[in-house]
């Protein structure tokens, strides 16, 4: 086997001046990229940045706007739908797309099935699935059903797919946002094997340290935006984490008003221990606008859900206003004052098939209720009232809630929220997928409610938006607190430093202990 | 197209289409009348509509809870078994009441009580297992429908169980005498049908069964307790089958295995042609009370006239359910709609 090395050998994938639009919202503007064989090439940046287009483009899921891709040395149009397995470009999607019930041989050969008198020859399969897999020193029994492997045996087990397509560019969604280190570690060895079969490599990851350790290359996104394309050799995590953010914080942000210092705590967390969340403790005061940030499934959301009771907590105690609590259900939560609103509206928040009204009252129902009957009158008060207060636009009353805009669907859920009352309100991501006027829209209203005096957690992977709203911000990575920023240290960089793992809480200083 | 303002001619339209979807039913039954009264005269006959009623208020009520249960996702196939069953436990309760104290109206009373004892408790046990060992309701109500349908045969030793003549003479009335020229069956049914409107359309229990069987996320995150609205269901579901069984008994005084055989399915099938979506999330009652009607109504017509056998009854009605579904379906509007456009 031929091992391309160097600057000197011919790209095997790239792509010159892709760009792409949703409709009419713009995600990647005119970006190049391009990956020889044997290279390993890490693709970074913030949520939204564009990355999961440039794979999906890059592996014929999306086709670009305008732009061509250029694969072995011919533009070509990539197939869509995964066909371009088949001309060797693989893409391994994060949330592996196996067959929970196949066999790990029936996965490797779904789709392209060695048969023998039309019949499937299961030998023949099991034979060849055990040999990709030795070469890859994987240990897994090919008749073993995927359900009972481990998530990074199944990772294993794609690319035993890949290498059976003879896959030229495999292509991975972070893969090692699941993996433990050893795990990682494993990974790693499997893909510096690939590579040294001249197989390219092109990955998205969080985790800086990986990146240096793993890619030759490293393109970073930002906005949609190419930023620079580097060699790791020049580049030192910090370098990557400033490339990554650096914007200008524009005037999107009401002015903030720190809450007085001797102001009351009005939810105190002590050692949460809950699915997803390894000992979390925090303070609450009464008119502070709290921050988490963190990368995607750090835990912030599983915090939320085990203080208003939607999970369980195994360990530790809340306490609201000094009293401790334990809400066994989202309905003593919201009694005593404390809303969750969250961040999945479609599927957890809103019913899409029905009006505005029962969307409104449905958390408060017992509100309009009278002498034991639903009060439509005054149900239609609240919807008038919450529309009002929140500018909520539909065409009329009886539009069903799925067919309001994104912006839309999002303050009717603040107003159900609100229509509780709380006094503290935890917003996990309250401005994901809407328009940038809502989102302002929004960030007034929560700067208000922090004025009157409600207590607010703000849970959003935008850093922007937690370094606009928040006093002070906790920042979450693996169900851990990573650190707290308070005032003047609220910067991108630093965030990204805590939430990627460059930096830990104790290194430096000891804020989070007092 | 006439020349109105805009916000004047968006209300028609609106109007138009929720009269269609919530009067559909409504329509087919009327036309269903129209039908049989011309193709037989006597379809309208005063004893021959005092027959279809009393004869639609067993599936009827029985539909009225399927409507709850469907509503908030679930589904209830046991309800055939469990008339049939708590009408032969009920009839060995008197039976032994009978022996015990001799006939008299508080034996009736008592059988009558117990029924409704063990509607509630069937209906406890299949909401339970449903929602507390989370077992597919479906599955959970095939496995009850086994069960009670089997205990009925065990009980009636392969025959039947008949209510000891003396007291069948008290609980006869129950099925045949009339208040107001309507049989007491029809009162059941119109009080069931009145009860069962208020608590799907006014009260919180209502609304929160349609969220649940929307999106039962969405329902957790409201603060909704989930698994007691559905539980509800099944116990209100229980209660409508003893409801039914309670009138249903006096009529011939006794039960076998062969009691409320296919029930389920037609009470299934009154939900559905009343608009009721079968995945949940919009119940309409009186939607359901018209599919039962118009249920009855069509082996009522087969039965008057000689174009079609009366044994084309189970065909018929399936033709009805299929093209009920159909006509309810979004895409057939959707479709519709851009046709017209």
């Amino acid at each position: 086997m031929s091992i391309a090395e160097g600057t000197t050998a011919p790209s095997i994938l790239s792509a010159n001046r892709i760009s792409k639009s949703f409709g009419e919202i713009p995600v990647l503007f005119s970006v190049d990229f391009d990956i020889r064989p044997g290279e390993v090439h890490a693709i970074i940046g913030e949520n939204g940045a564009g990355k999961s287009t440039l794979i999906k483009i890059l592996s014929g899921i999306e086709q670009p706007t305008s732009g061509t891709i250029v694969y072995d040395g011919k533009t070509v149009t990539l197939p869509p739908n995964g066909e371009a397995e088949a001309m060797g470009i693989v893409l391994i999607h994060q949330e592996l797309n196996l067959a929970e019930h196949l066999t790990v041989a029936d996965s490797i050969f779904l789709g392209r099935e060695i048969k023998k008198w039309g019949f499937l020859d299961l030998n023949e399969m099991r034979r060849r699935s055990a040999e990709i897999l030795d070469s890859l020193h994987v240990r897994v029994d090919p008749d073993a059903r995927i359900s009972t492997l481990s998530v990074a045996d199944k990772q294993m087990v794609e690319i035993a797919k890949a290498i059976s397509r003879d896959a030229r560019v495999l292509i991975m969604d972070e893969p090692t946002a699941v993996l433990s280190v050893g795990e990682t570690e494993t990974l790693f060895e499997q893909i510096r094997r690939l590579t040294a079969r001249g197989v390219a490599v092109i990955f998205i990851s969080h985790k800086l340290d990986e990146i240096m350790a793993l890619a030759q290359c490293v393109t970073v996104l930002r906005d949609g935006q190419l930023i620079a394309t580097v060699g790791t050799e020049n580049l030192t995590p910090d370098s990557i984490a400033q490339m990554m953010v650096g914007r200008e914080l524009s005037n999107l942000y009401p002015p903030k008003h720190e809450p007085d210092v001797d102001a009351p705590i009005v939810l105190s967390v002590r050692g949460l221990v809950a699915p997803g969340v390894k000992d979390v403790s925090f303070d609450l005061r009464r008119g502070e606008i709290l921050g988490f940030a963190g990368l995607i499934g750090s835990g912030r959301t599983a915090v939320a859900e085990a203080i208003v009771g939607l999970t369980n907590k195994s360990a530790g105690d809340v306490s609201l206003n000094g009293q401790p609590t334990a809400f066994t259900d989202v309905a003593k939560s919201v009694d005593a004052g404390l809303a969750y609103m969250t961040k999945d509206r479609k599927g957890r928040g809103l019913l899409l098939n029905v009006g505005l009204q029962p969307n409104l009252t449905l958390l408060t129902l017992k509100k309009h209720l009278k002498n034991g009957f639903l009060d439509g009158n005054s149900e239609q008060q609240a919807l008038e009232r919450a529309t009002r207060r929140f500018d909520i636009r539909a065409r009329d009353a009886s539009v069903r809630v799925g067919q309001l805009s994104g912006g839309n669907q999002q303050k009717l859920m603040l107003g159900k929220t609100m229509e509780t009352e709380p006094d503290i309100i935890i917003m996990d991501e309250p401005t994901r997928g809407i328009d940038v006027g809502t989102k302002q829209q929004i960030y007034h209203i929560v700067a208000a409610l922090a004025a009157e005096g409600k207590s607010i957690i703000v849970i959003s992977s935008e850093m922007q938006e937690v370094i606009g709203l928040a006093h002070r911000v906790l920042v979450m990575r693996n169900g851990r607190l990573a650190g707290q920023l308070e005032g003047a240290e609220i910067v991108e960089a630093e965030i990204m430093r805590y939430a990627a793992g460059i930096k830990q809480d104790g290194d430096n200083d000891n804020r989070i202990s007092a | 197209m006439t020349t109105v303002s805009a916000p004047e001619a968006a209300k028609p339209s609106r109007g138009f289409r929720l009269d269609l979807k919530t009067a559909g039913p409504l329509i087919a039954l009327i036309l269903l009348v129209i039908l049989g009264y011309s193709l037989n005269p006597l379809f309208l006959g005063e004893g021959n509509v005092t027959n279809i009623l009393t004869r639609s208020a067993f599936i009827g009520i029985i539909a009225v809870g399927a409507t709850f249960v469907i509503t908030a996702g679930g589904i209830d196939l046991s309800v055939g078994s469990m008339a049939a069953f708590i009408a032969g436990v009920m009839i060995i309760i008197m039976n032994w009441a009978v022996d015990a104290m001799g006939a008299s109206l508080a034996t009736v009373l008592f059988g009558i009580g117990c029924s409704l004892i063990l509607g509630v408790g069937a209906g406890f046990i299949n909401g339970f297992l449903t929602t507390k060992a989370k077992i597919e309701a479906f599955i959970v109500t095939l496995g009850t429908m086994g069960i009670y349908r089997s205990l009925v045969t065990y009980f009636a030793d392969g025959g039947t169980l008949s209510l000891a003549g003396d007291a069948r003479d008290i609980y006869r009335p129950v099925y045949y005498d009339s208040f107001l020229r309507i049989p007491y069956p029809v009162w059941v049914f119109i009080f069931v049908a009145i009860i069962g409107w208020i608590l799907m359309n006014r009260t919180a229990f209502g609304r929160y069964c349609m969220a649940i069987g929307s999106n039962e996320h969405v329902a957790r995150y409201s603060a909704i307790k989930v698994d007691r609205v559905k539980t509800w269901t099944y116990i209100l579901q229980g209660l409508c089958v003893s409801l039914a069984t309670i009138i249903y008994v006096p009529r011939l005084g006794s039960a076998s295995a062969a009691t409320g055989v296919l029930w389920e399915l037609e009470a299934i099938a009154a939900v559905i042609i009343g608009g009721t979506m079968l995945k949940g999330g919009f119940g309409r009652v009186g939607g359901t009370i018209i599919g039962a009607l118009i249920l009855t109504a069509i082996g009522n017509i087969l039965n008057l006239t000689e174009i079609i056998s009366n044994y084309l009854n189970g065909a018929v009605q399936g033709v009805i359910i299929v093209a009920a579904v159909y006509l309810q379906r979004g895409s057939f509007r959707a479709g519709r709609k851009k046709a017209a456009e």
